[in-house]
Order: C-alpha cells, then structure tokens, then sequence
C-alpha cells in the first residue's frame, strides 16, 4: 500500500527532461494552447462574418448561415470533430487528386484548429449578433449621417460599440475553446490529454498525472479570467451603468 | 445649373411609408446663411422631411441638391427611389452636420473623439490637425475641460453641445437640427439654444426642426409651417407667429402658448 501511494505521487516522474514525463506534458499543454487560440481566433473571424451574414446579408445568404449555426449547434461536437477531421482531410486529398496532386499529410494542428474554428464560429455567430442588435441604433445612424461607408461603420462603431455586449458570451466561449481541445485527444492529435493519458498509462501514476493537467487547465482559466477581466473593464469605459 | 449661392435645394418631396404617404411634395429652398425652422405638430412630417435631405430615410419621389449638385436617384423598383451612387451620397453627407434628438454621439469614444472621427477617418485630415480644431470647437461650446471624458458621464445639454462640435468639425455647408432641446431637462434646453443661437447670428446655413417657438422666431430667417405632409404656410418668423393666415397655423400657434 505505502510503496503503490508512493509510485502514485513520484514527484520525480514530473521532471522536465526523460525518463521524467513533464516536457511532455508542457509541450501538449502548448499544443492545446495554439490549438485554443487558432479555434478562437478563426471561430471569431466566421462569427463576425456569421453575425453580418445573418443581420445584414440577403435571403440566401442569411439561410446559409441559419443552416450553418443550426446544424453545427445541434451535432455533438465530439461527432463534429470525426466528421471534419477524417472527413474534412479526406476531401481535401480528393481535391487535390482533381488537380493531380498526390494526397499530402495534413497538418494535425492545421486540421485540428480548423474543426474547433468551425465549431466556434456557429456559437460566437449568436453572439455577436445578439450583441450587435444590443448596439442603439443612433450610434450607427450618427455614423451613415456623417457620411461613413459600411465597412467603416462597422469597423469604426459598431464592432466597438457591440464589445461590452459581446464579452461575457465570448469570453464562455474562450473558457469552452480551451477545454474543447482535449477532444482532438480522440483523433490522436498528441495535446494536453493524449500525452496525460500516455504518461499516466506508462508510468501507473493515473492521480499524479491527471491531477497535473487538471492543474495546467485551471492555471490557463485563471490566467484568462484576469486578461477577460481587463478586456471587459477597458470595453466598457464608456458606459455610465452596467449593461 | 442651379444657382450656388443656393446651399440646399429640396424639389416636390414625397414619402410613403406602406399606404401611409407622410411627405406630400414638400419644396424647400435655402440661401447660404438662411436659418430655416421648421415647425409643425406631431405627425406632420417636419422630422422626416429632415432626414430625407442626407437620406437617413429615402424619398419616394422627389430632387435633393446640395450647393449646386443634385443627388442622382433611381427606381428601387417598389415604387420609391434609391441612390444610384452611393459615394456620392457618403460624400454629400460629409457635407451636412446633423444634430440627432437624442445625440447619438458614439459611446465608446471620448467627446473629443468623438468630434475627430469624422474629421480623421472619413476626410482624412491629418489627427493633430483635426485635434487642433477640436479642441477649438469644444472651447467654444464650453467643453473643453470634458473632452477626454466619455458622453455617458455628462448630462444631456453637455452631450448635445459635443454632438454640435462633431457636427461643426466637418465644416458643413448646411446644418441640420432635428428637434436638438426635445429630448432634454427643462433647464438644460437654455444652454443647448444659446450655442445655436451663435451659430446663426454668425450666418450659418442651418434647417432646424423644433418645438421651440419663441425660440425658432428670435434665430430664425425663414419658418415653415407643415401639416400632414405639405407646406401649410410659410414666410419670415414675425409675420407667420404675428399674423398667421392659415386657420391650422392659428390653431397650432395658440396650442403651444
């Protein structure tokens, strides 16, 4: 019993360089990180253009993006995740047979970022459209009366104007972001719980290493609480009252 | 080509809104320096009238030119009229300052940015200069101490005075005032009508939409009565309130003492 709880938390088995499993670790725990940040970040970029498609586009347009945030909200992301990943790769190899070009090794993190971009973009969509119809309708008046193009109004006013409406749902989706990278744990793309896995079935040290990238993703929320918290007092420095 | 000491030339305006048609061939001329108020009870039009001239609403039929150039308009293909060129139309628009009701100065910039947007981001003025004559602006409203504090923070007369500056900063051929003291505290109207009060002492082309009629005959040139969507009556301030012809003029005029 003593010598099993001893092996349990060998503290020795966290060590940065081989046989200890730590850089291993790290470096799935920066994995998850870009893995996080590219999702958010394309995530955010579809939702902008989600969130105009769905507020500003034509008929078409707006149904697209209504089957679009429908069918991706309504799939389990797990299942969304083996669809675009397996699926996704796969057609691009037969595109690219089209053109004659043999099938190329797709690039995990690539694919990876790609399918929680996806998935990030039919959510921040809904966000920041609901943010945008919270903007007052004279700010954006104001800025086509003074003669701004719409591109300009959207860029100057109302993406600003929409941001203390915007944070809180988007800073969820941040937090959701970071955890949704352990799903590509499934499709063997080595982030921070695939290697835990590894570490903790080679070593036998299941609590430790859990308990380690148990540690690892709270740290990354905490961190990010603090930034969210800056972000959302600086979007709201002009606001009199709370939303 | 009309005649450019005309700064703002409206030619039989209609609005419809679905069957409700608001705007019934309303003409308008105004000189350069004239102060144009429009006064007219609720429902009567004079609100859109003003917001068809930089199209905030578009006209169902009818001609807008502005210091000589007309708008060019097309069929929308419902039975009301579009612009056919949009720059055109963000271009005149950088030509006419509009004061809203409610403000509508941009929340999450500073007054002074406020009053630098347009300058800096839509006529492309260098920043320090555009600052420069801010900051003059703001003086001269009496705010130059609030310029780095943001609208929510001030009340609403502070607020409307900043949305003057802003639009004072694109140097604009015509004013436009739509109803500037309604949305205000009763002791706080005074400050907002003293500034445009300055402003047309200084002969600045201004149309100005109120409910303010002692007020609309001390700074005005020209007042245009409307009612359900036509001109009732029209003339300079002291012979429409002191000797009004049209019955509705009278009525309207005796309603508001």
């Amino acid at each position: 019993m003593a010598a099993s709880s001893a092996t349990m938390f060998d503290l020795s088995l966290l060590a940065l360089d081989a046989p200890g499993w730590g850089g291993v670790l790290l470096k799935g725990f920066v994995a998850s990180l870009e893995l996080a940040v590219g999702g958010y970040c394309l995530g955010l970029l579809l939702g902008i253009g989600g969130a105009c498609g769905k507020l500003y586009g034509g008929p078409i347009l707006r149904d697209l993006m209504e089957v679009y945030t429908t069918l991706i909200r309504a799939v389990p992301e797990l299942v969304l995740i083996l669809l675009l990943y397996y699926a996704g790769t796969d057609a691009v190899n037969q595109l690219l047979a089209l053109f004659g070009v043999g099938p190329v090794d797709i690039n995990g993190l690539v694919a990876g970022i790609f399918v929680i971009g996806v998935v990030q973009g039919a959510y921040s969509t809904e966000v920041l459209r609901g943010a945008i119809k919270a903007v007052p309708p004279g700010q954006i008046e104001a800025a086509r009366a003074y003669g701004m193009s719409p591109m300009l109004v959207m860029r100057r006013v109302t993406l600003p104007a929409m941001l203390p409406y915007a944070i809180p749902g988007l800073s969820n989706l941040w937090l959701i972001a970071t955890k949704d990278t352990a799903l590509l744990a499934v499709v063997g793309f080595s982030e921070l719980t695939l290697v835990t896995r590894q570490a903790a079935g080679s070593t036998k040290a299941y609590m430790m290493f859990y308990m380690a990238a148990g540690v690892l993703y709270l740290a990354l929320t905490l961190v990010s609480n603090v930034a969210i918290g800056i972000i959302e007092r600086r979007s709201r420095r002009g606001m009199a009252r709370p939303v | 080509m009309t005649d450019t000491a005309e700064a703002l030339h409206v030619s039989n305006l209609h609005k419809r809104f679905g069957a409700l048609e608001v705007l019934k061939g309303v003409s308008l001329t105004a000189k350069q320096g004239d102060v144009i108020a429009i006064i007219g009870g609720s429902g009567s039009g004079k609100s859109t009238f003003l917001r068809c001239i930089n199209l905030l609403e578009l006209p169902s039929a009818g001609e807008i030119t502005i210091h000589g150039e007309t708008i060019t308009m097309k069929s929308d293909g419902h039975g009301g009229l579009m612009p056919s060129n949009r720059k055109q139309v963000q271009r005149i628009r950088t030509q006419l300052g509009m004061v809203f009701q409610s403000f509508n100065l941009w929340q999450h910039m500073t007054v002074l940015q406020n009053v630098i947007e347009v300058p800096v981001h839509v006529l492309g003025m260098p920043r320090d200069k555009a600052v420069e004559i801010g900051e003059a602006l703001l003086r001269r409203v009496g705010l130059y101490e609030k310029r780095d504090v943001y609208p929510s923070f001030m009340s609403g007369g502070q607020q409307q005075r900043a949305a003057i500056a802003r639009a004072l900063a694109i140097q604009p051929l015509v004013m436009l005032f739509d109803e500037p003291t309604s949305a205000l505290d009763p002791e706080l109207v005074g400050e907002v009508l003293t500034v445009i009060g300055d402003l047309a002492k200084e002969k600045r082309t201004m149309i100005l939409v109120t409910h303010e009629m002692k007020f609309a005959r001390d700074v005005s040139s020209h007042v245009v009565f409307l009612h359900n969507g036509v001109i009732e009556e029209q003339g300079p301030p002291a012979q429409l309130f002191g000797d009004p012809k049209s019955e509705r003029l009278k009525k309207f005029i005796s309603s508001i003492h």
